[in-house]
């Protein structure tokens, strides 16, 4: 009785305002994308800004028209290194990590050397890979890979540091050898950490893989613009910041994607309910 | 050989020549079967008791023997829980408490083979502890409580000879509290092991053992031993009655002026 007495009265409601409809959460990060390229377009207008000094978003959509074949292949050709720099540091970042985190003793002895490289400016080791590989794809891809793997290596390292003093108790005096506490305790304990930095990694190698092509290729993002910038085709210019900016976003959302799929235990507070 | 635990002079210091001496000195024994609290004021190596028995220290000087043989290494026959109940939240509460056959020498390589019959027991054991149907739950799906009967269970799976408890219930409100000491109770006196419970709970410590040792404040040695009378099965109404504060009371005058001394 209730329950056909409480249907009638959701019938009985009228429809919501269409204010109150609309999932505002979930439509802010279009809105506001869409807010930003208005006001850009606004203030061009309104300081009638040449666009050989700040284009307007719609002469830098007209570009990306325009442009689309050189933007395509040269938009293709940043993500492959990117990826492949970032693949690379993913594997090799996992692997020094753990390294790192088996011991005291390594830890200690490399992770001021790890500091000490990552503090390079990676555009600084660029000519040096041009005279070992030549200009092209080989050092945006190890550029992306340099600059990528570091946050990675912190944060598998940390998780493997950071396993609890009496967790490790408790399995040493069952007999547990290092590599038994490693594999059954270490190695799932660092994955939301490891999977966590995969976000901030894929980012960092994209401004790798831009720098190097920027100094040394003829291809990719980063050649593209510069050679669009000597032309003062600013409008090229900022069609392939947006295609970096629009690449950027999708790898991350991928990177966040996968995080939330391997490590679900770790995000319990959501999961719980 | 009715000893399980003989302890003898035994020195244990930290860091070093120069560092802290935590124990010295210290001597007991632990008879096979029999339930054995370690109380004391805080700070009085109590902890350092724990692993030395469990061998992931090595005394300095003295002789620690367990079942016989003297420790040099971890022995597998305890069975360890602590105040943090440390489950891995990417297990099961089940698989949490398989955990040691995974490591354990004598369980580790028939554990795939007879799963189902490990299965069981892990059921059995937290049908024990009150658990029952909470396995295929997540640790961080149960309250503390809950999460310390668990480790109980992860504690006792592998039929430790020896099991070893380290404030096992401090982090826990007073009603759960009395309620683990309920199962604590039947779990001795239902499988025969031998326990040493380290615990700064006085009535905790009355209740449930046949013999307190009370530890002086660092460096800790064993300043009096005492037995409990009490006859078992013992009800929590006992805690209600005067020989029993009497006995807390001398208990708490003791460890008083261990720490007065300090």
């Amino acid at each position: 009785m209730s329950a056909l007495s409480d249907n009638s009265a959701s019938l009985a409601t009228p429809r919501k305002p269409v204010m109150a409809r609309i999932n505002w959460v979930r439509a802010a990060p279009w809105l506001y994308t869409i807010g930003l390229f208005v006001l850009w377009e606004l203030l061009v207008i309104a300081l009638d800004m040449p666009p050989t000094i700040l284009p307007a978003p719609t002469d830098v959509f007209a570009a990306i028209v325009k442009y689309w074949s050189p933007i395509w292949k040269n938009s293709v050709q940043t993500l492959y290194t990117t990826t492949m720099g970032f693949a690379i540091a993913v594997v090799a970042g996992l692997g020094i990590g753990l390294f790192i985190g088996w011991s005291k003793t390594i830890y200690a002895g490399l992770y001021p050397l790890m500091i000490g490289f990552n503090a390079i400016p990676k555009v600084a080791l660029v000519p040096i890979l041009v005279i070992w590989f030549g200009i092209g794809t080989v050092p945006a891809v190890l550029t992306a890979f340099l600059i990528s793997f570091f946050p990675i290596v912190v944060n598998v390292a940390t998780g493997l540091a950071t396993i609890e003093p009496e967790t490790e108790d408790v399995l040493r005096a069952l007999g547990a050898r290092k590599m038994d506490i490693m594999l059954k305790v270490g190695i799932p304990r660092s994955m939301p950490y490891f999977f966590g930095s995969l976000k901030v990694a894929i980012t960092l190698a994209f401004v790798g893989s831009v720098v190097s092509e920027t100094v040394a290729s003829n291809y990719g993002l980063g050649n593209m613009m510069s050679s669009a910038q000597s032309q003062f085709n600013v409008p090229l210019v900022f069609a392939g910041l947006l295609m970096l900016a629009f690449e950027g976003i999708v790898m991350y959302a991928l990177m966040a994607w996968i995080e939330k799929r391997m490590t679900g235990w770790a995000h319990r507070s959501t999961m719980a309910q | 050989m009715s000893h399980l635990v003989s302890i003898d002079n035994v020195d244990m210091r930290y860091g070093g020549a120069e560092g802290t001496l935590a124990v010295a000195g210290l001597t007991m024994r632990v008879d096979k079967g029999e339930f054995t609290a370690v109380v004391g004021p805080s700070g009085c190596g109590k902890s350092t008791l724990m692993k030395l028995v469990t061998g992931l220290h090595i005394p300095q000087t003295g002789v620690v023997v367990v079942a016989g043989q003297q420790v040099t290494k971890p022995v597998s026959i305890v069975g360890m829980a602590f105040q943090n109940p440390t489950m891995l939240p990417w297990r099961t509460t089940l698989e949490n408490i398989l955990l040691p056959l995974e490591i354990v020498e004598r369980h580790r390589h028939r554990l795939r083979a007879n799963k189902i019959e490990y299965v069981e027991k892990a059921e059995n054991l937290l049908e024990i502890v009150g658990l029952k149907g909470f396995g295929s739950k997540f640790p961080w799906q149960l309250s503390g409580g809950m999460q310390q009967r668990a480790n109980l269970c992860r504690a006792l799976i592998h039929e430790p000879d020896l099991l070893m408890l380290d404030e096992p219930f401090g982090a826990l409100d007073a009603f759960t509290r009395e309620e683990l000491w309920c199962v604590i109770r039947d779990l001795h006196a239902a499988q025969g092991v031998t326990i040493v419970l380290v615990t700064h709970d006085l009535r905790e410590a009355v209740f449930l053992a046949d013999k307190i040792f009370v530890m002086t404040a660092r460096p800790g040695r064993i300043l009096k031993e005492h037995y409990v009378p009490f006859e078992r099965p013992r009800d929590l109404e006992i805690m209600y009655e005067t020989r029993f504060n009497d006995m807390v009371h001398e208990l708490h005058g003791e460890i008083a002026k261990a720490r007065v001394v300090a």
